[in-house]
């Protein structure tokens, strides 16, 4: 479904990803691990057009979608769950989810899955005329994901869900990416830095470090990979 | 009573017109952190376009309201066409560039815009006929209030009512807040930033446009000097209420027009502006963000 190959994107004179290649099928869970600074974040903000790659190829359905611009990435179906959430703290959660609809014209399907985004997190039913600055970080998280579902995505690409999150919150919120990858049949791409987390609940994975891939394989597979341990596991 | 009542309208007359332009500056500002000095240029192209849409129509044998509205179409089009066309050949080439290069940009605009009405038209002042002196107003009415009056500050107010509407509830509208809090996320989300910024210069033009005709019906002259005045003022209004903030423009506005209104009545004319800028340190030093502002601290 998603295929990138042999991407480089710079900032600057500053080259952060010095060729990524890394495919992720349908209906998958696949995880990017690795430390801060590592090109995690690049990855995604180059898969959604925001930071342009320099060389490479970017494939999403058949469809090269490197020089492609960011509205037109979303219409063609990936959602992005960005780093820190960035909730529009001025607008009401149901205006942040109505944003998060935005390409879509079939109102009677928005409000469906605006029934089914409630579904998930009630919370956000109970709060859906309180700003958005004025939830907090599980809740915006919520938000969040809610609202990049409210563009009936392909593929999903969530970056640190966990960031900032109690560990109790981090469960819901990942046993939610579970239920929604399972029920919608929805392709996530998930990058974590909470590497047992994500690998627990990935499919595949892949390691990255300085901006390269250095590993790859079933997430089964990594979890007990003496480096992945050592490095990013902790154990 | 009654020369207090007199000095409230003209201030309310003056200050609407002050909210009109000022709500342009505080609209790109609170999209693109830019202060767009070739606003007031804007207004003035509205008035100069509107009196030889008068004259022209005028020759045609039309008068009254047929006048006035058809000027003010004509006008707002022009007027949006020229707002649209300064923001892609003034400032989104420069979209990535210091905030300085957009700003000196903006002060070349303007600049070359007075220069060309002067060269294309007159450094005179042209007469420009009373449009809104036509209007007939009921009879209790007219006791109260003079017609042009009346027609500034019911245009005036119409029009910030249609745009906080038009803010909060279309689909445009809330793309145009979702930018101004967060331009990536709102790209994230499919909008299609290039665009919501035109449309932000267009509405903005619109609106001063619409504001160079009501005041220069009323004041009844105009040259190509005209917009770097009343640029200005409206830029201190935005301040004084906030800039970014639409409901700061709109009190930041009536409350600018007002203490004008009242310093030349009961002071005099001469300290016009010593109160109107007075007024704008004072509340700078009080309360730096402006009536309404945010502080910005919004970006963590």
């Amino acid at each position: 479904m998603l295929k990138l190959i042999d991407v480089q994107t710079c900032y600057g004179n500053i080259r952060s990803l010095k060729g990524v290649s890394l495919t992720v099928a349908e209906g998958e869970i696949v995880s990017l691990i690795g430390a801060n600074g590592a090109g995690k974040t690049t990855t995604l903000m180059s898969i959604s057009g925001i930071v342009a790659a320099s060389s490479g190829q970017i494939i999403f359905n058949q469809q090269r979608i490197e020089r492609t611009d960011p509205d037109k990435i979303v219409a063609a179906g990936i959602s992005q769950v960005p780093e820190g959430r960035r909730i529009f703290p001025g607008m009401s959660v149901l205006e942040n989810l109505e944003m998060g609809a935005f390409l879509r014209e079939d109102s009677r399907k928005t409000r469906e899955d605006m029934e089914y985004v409630f579904d998930l997190f009630p919370i956000l039913n109970k709060r859906r005329h309180q700003a958005g600055g004025t939830l907090s970080g599980g809740e915006q998280q919520m938000l969040a994901i809610s609202r990049a579902l409210m563009a009936r995505p392909k593929l999903l690409l969530l970056d640190e869900p966990s960031l900032g999150l109690s560990p109790l919150l981090t469960n819901q919120i990942f046993e939610m990416i579970k239920k929604i990858n399972t029920e919608q049949h929805m392709t996530i791409f998930l990058v974590e830095q909470n590497a047992y987390m994500a690998l627990k609940l990935s499919h595949r994975g892949y390691v990255m470090e300085n901006g390269s891939i250095i590993l790859e394989g079933k997430a089964a597979a990594l979890l007990t990979d003496s480096n992945v341990k050592k490095a990013y596991l902790g154990i | 009573m009654n020369y207090f009542w007199d000095l409230f309208l003209g201030g309310i007359t003056r200050g609407s017109i002050y909210a009109l332009i000022a709500l342009g500056y505080t609209m790109v500002y609170g999209i693109l952190e830019l202060i767009n000095f070739a606003h007031g240029e804007i207004y003035m192209i509205g008035a100069f376009t509107a009196l030889i849409a008068a004259s022209l129509l005028t020759m045609q044998g039309l008068s009254g309201p047929a006048v006035l509205v058809l000027a003010t179409v004509v006008a707002v089009l022009y007027a949006a066409a020229y707002g649209f066309t300064v923001e892609k050949i003034a400032y989104k080439p420069l979209r990535q560039a210091p905030r300085l290069s957009p700003l000196i940009s903006a002060i070349g605009m303007s600049i070359f815009l007075q220069n060309y009405v002067m060269l294309a038209q007159t450094s005179d002042f042209l007469p420009f006929p009373n449009l809104l002196q036509n209007v007939e107003l009921p009879a209790f009415l007219n006791t109260w209030i003079a017609p042009a009056e009346f027609m500034i500050i019911l245009t005036a107010a119409s029009l910030m009512l249609g745009l906080t509407l038009i803010l909060k509830f279309t689909k445009m509208g809330k793309a145009m807040r979702a930018v101004a809090q967060d331009r990536t996320m709102a790209m994230l989300l499919g909008v299609n930033v290039n665009r919501i910024i035109s449309r932000t210069f267009i509405v903005g033009s619109v609106l001063a446009a619409i504001g160079g005709v009501l005041i220069a019906s009323h004041v009844g002259r105009i040259n190509f000097y005209i917009g770097f005045g009343a640029g200005i003022k409206a830029f201190t209004a935005a301040v004084l209420g906030g800039i970014g903030s639409i409901p700061g423009a709109m009190l930041g506005g009536l409350v600018l027009g007002l203490t004008e209104s009242f310093a030349t009545g009961y002071i005099s004319s001469d300290y016009e502006n010593v109160f109107a800028f007075a007024l704008l340190i004072l509340i700078l030093i009080l309360k730096p963000e402006g009536i309404l502002g945010r502080s910005s601290q919004q970006k963590v």
